[in-house]
């Protein structure tokens, strides 16, 4: 296939879709609703477009273009490569449906799902059609603008997911064969505390898995349009709480490309050393947590020994451990503390120690390899057509990074290296995940050592608040502030896509502005809820046993994976 | 309480006290949490069991998962609806006497998510005995509620007493 490009697109299909012109630079095409499957497959097969990113809508209820009211949105980009382009769709107000897409991309299915839960648009032949984050009684659709955002509903029972399981056994509802259906989670051990998975076994072979979401469903995206745009920071925190960072960066970026702002060098170096140290911490917690559930407990200690010495040089940086809320619009909170050099020195030292003791445990332990090797594996394209980046995709071979593809904040001028595996097991996203910390970590280094000086903050009005002693000696640098506090940041009006390589994988914002303080709508592309779809595939036809050790490797995050 | 004077036995090897006050002082040292870990409080609550910070130096580091097994459970993190109703159901489960605490301000009140989803705080559908506050609450925090509720359970106050009425 040639290398992805939209130009060959543009001429090919020149007259039968239009292309709409986009302030901040994303390609955008507007699809007739007949059009749009061989709109994505032509991108899908003949362009490169191959990775399905994102479904979400847009309610224009309070935009002036109202009708038609939705607008679904799909967006794309190829599995190596930075291009993205975004197809854009509206439902006719009538029936409110459009032709479903899962049968091209498998990522698909709980895409539309989502965006039926929580708008209300219905896609024809979907396989599956039914709520996904909200609960089965629920009754409405939130994230449309007539939806009150106080208005709760209670569950009575919770879903027994036997309609899907039914489907999947087909006709012989379990006389016959031997199958015993059980219930894993969402309080257990294993299924860390808001994931939950029905399974039909034979023995002890998986033959169904039915997988259920959204018991960490806390409204981040309704929330988020309730308050200014600065006010989303400390709710981002919460989306991977593992490394919150990583959050406030992925979204102040996307607000920052709205704005037409580039941070300053210093800003973008300390946020190249938190977005790194913030990968340790993530990867720290899933790999313990990963070898916790094979019954590696010891490790556990080890690794979180040195997720300690990380929060405590975060926690004197920014006064909190877990939830940073560190990155601002345009900037930082502030600059580095004095002895934040020394604090990275140390991690920088101490790190390496545990991670080679955990190999010595581990690496080559016979209980360990026959736990992981071979299980849950995945081929690449199959990992790309359910939407999966970051570790997970890159453990079965593909090279997806957006470090590399689309180098911000100065990537491309460090000495690393991509980290790939060849099967896309367990063992492969374990070990993807193990040799990563040790590439964040040379970045660390070099970033250190370069670190410029010069203010954190932009000198920019819309964005900056203005120093104290300004703020309380002139009246200009005064209303300045209030504005600032008041009303907010203001990107100008239009829809932007960013995206960041978080932890996980592409850590997506979709946000949508209406020229006023507060975002209009704000959509999380989450890496794990993409990757938590194929769990079904992941552990069908393997033992009981393989299925928790597998569910560890993904990393999923209920903050981000339910929102 | 009388099994203080166990350090200055003076030699008889008898000691008498009362029966209530040997449970309590049991029920006291030997708590077993029931980590119910949903979100970022969850991770909060990894590093108190972890060695820095150390659970088990106040006799409550054997979590169980299964609600038989366990006296006290730790909600860290928000509860939304559709996970309220497994929760009732865990706590019912578990066996008498049993203590609750919410860790964290989403499972003491909801916090900043006072939208469509949330539980408004943990106590609409069961009775609490501490609230930590914090988002998410330090270890030190969490340490200091687990030794508030063995003073609580030293003084014989009936679990569940702090019981708020629910909307439920």
């Amino acid at each position: 296939m040639s290398p992805p490009s939209l130009d060959r697109f543009r001429s090919r299909l020149a007259g039968t879709i239009r292309e709409e012109p986009n302030p901040f630079g994303d390609a955008v095409f507007r699809a007739e609703p007949s059009d749009l499957r061989d709109v994505l497959r032509s991108l899908r097969d003949e362009h490169g477009f191959d990775l399905l990113l994102d479904v979400t809508a847009v309610d224009h209820l309070e935009l002036p273009d109202s009708k038609p009211r939705f607008d679904v949105v799909y967006i794309l980009r190829p599995s190596v490569g930075s291009e993205r382009v975004r197809v854009q769709c509206r439902p006719p107000d009538e029936d409110l449906s459009l032709e479903t897409v899962s049968d091209l991309w498998k990522a698909a299915n709980w895409a539309e799902r989502e965006v039926y839960d929580q708008y209300g648009v219905r896609f024809r032949n979907h396989p599956n059609l039914k709520r996904i984050l909200n609960h089965k009684d629920f009754v409405g659709h939130p994230l449309r603008k007539d939806y009150d955002i106080k208005k709760q509903q209670w569950l009575s029972e919770p879903d027994d997911l036997m309609d899907e399981m039914r489907k999947l056994r087909g006709g012989a509802e379990g006389e016959e064969s031997e199958s015993v259906l059980l219930n894993i989670g969402p309080s257990h051990p294993a299924m860390h505390g808001a994931l939950r998975a029905l399974v039909d076994l034979e023995g002890e072979t998986v033959r169904h898995t039915v997988p259920e979401i959204g018991y960490l469903h806390r409204g981040f995206e309704k929330s988020a349009e309730k308050g200014t745009y600065t006010h989303v920071i400390p709710f981002t925190d919460r989306l991977n709480y593992c490394s919150s960072v990583m959050n406030n960066v992925g979204y102040c970026r996307t607000i920052e490309k709205m704005l037409g702002i580039e941070p300053t060098p210093r800003a973008q170096t300390i946020r190249v050393v938190l977005l790194e140290l913030g990968r340790i911490m993530d990867h720290l917690v899933s790999v313990a947590a990963n070898l916790v559930d094979v019954g590696a407990l010891t490790n556990y200690w080890y690794l979180f020994n040195e997720r300690e010495r990380i929060y405590d040089v975060i926690e004197a940086l920014c006064g909190a451990r877990l939830t940073h809320c560190y990155v601002r619009i345009g900037g930082l909170a502030h600059d580095l503390h004095a002895g934040f050099e020394e604090g990275v020195e140390g991690i920088l030292r101490e790190l390496p120690k545990a991670l080679a003791d955990v190999e010595r445990l581990v690496a080559r332990n016979r209980i360990f390899l026959d736990r992981v090797v071979g299980v849950g594996a995945i081929t690449a394209e199959e990992a790309i057509s359910h939407g999966f980046t970051g570790p997970c995709l890159r453990a079965c071979g593909v090279p997806n990074d957006l470090r590399k593809d689309e180098p911000y904040y100065g990537y491309d001028g460090y000495d690393w290296n991509v980290i790939v595996g060849t099967r896309g097991d367990t063992y492969d996203r374990i070990w993807v995940r193990m040799e990563e910390m040790r590439e964040s970590m040379r970045i660390v280094a070099q970033a250190m050592k370069k670190m410029p000086g010069g203010p954190v903050d932009v000198d920019d009005k819309r964005v900056s608040l203005p120093p104290k002693t300004e703020v309380y000696g002139n009246i200009e640098a005064l209303m300045n502030h209030f504005m600032i506090i008041m009303e907010g940041i203001k990107p100008p009006a239009g829809e932007c896509y960013g995206s960041i390589e978080a932890a996980n994988g592409e850590l997506g914002f979709f946000v949508v502005s209406d020229g006023t303080g507060k975002p209009y709508k704000v959509k999380v592309r989450p890496p794990c809820f993409y990757v938590f779809s194929a769990f079904p595939r992941l552990t069908e036809g393997g033992m009981i046993q393989d299925l928790i050790a597998t569910l560890g490797s993904l990393n999923i995050i209920a903050g981000e994976l339910d929102r | 309480m009388g099994l203080r004077e166990i350090e200055n036995l003076s030699g008889s090897g008898v000691l008498t006290t009362r029966l209530d006050a040997v449970l309590r002082w049991g029920r006291r040292n030997s708590l077993w949490p029931l980590p119910y870990g949903t979100a970022c409080c969850a991770i909060e609550f990894m590093a108190v069991v972890a060695s820095p910070f150390d659970l088990s130096r106040f006799g409550a580091e054997v979590v169980r998962f299964s609600p038989r097994q366990s006296d006290l459970l730790i909600v860290s993190g928000t509860i939304v609806h559709k996970q309220a109703v497994i929760l009732r159901r865990i706590y019912a489960q578990m066996a008498e006497p049993k203590w609750v605490i919410a860790m964290g301000a989403c499972a003491s009140a909801g916090a900043f998510y006072d939208n469509y989803c949330t539980l408004q705080g943990i106590d609409h559908v069961i009775p609490v005995d501490i609230y930590i506050p914090g988002c998410p609450p330090r270890p030190e925090a969490v340490l200091h509620a687990v030794t508030e509720l063995q003073k609580r359970i030293d003084a014989g106050v009936p679990p569940g007493s702090q019981r708020t009425e629910g909307s439920v």
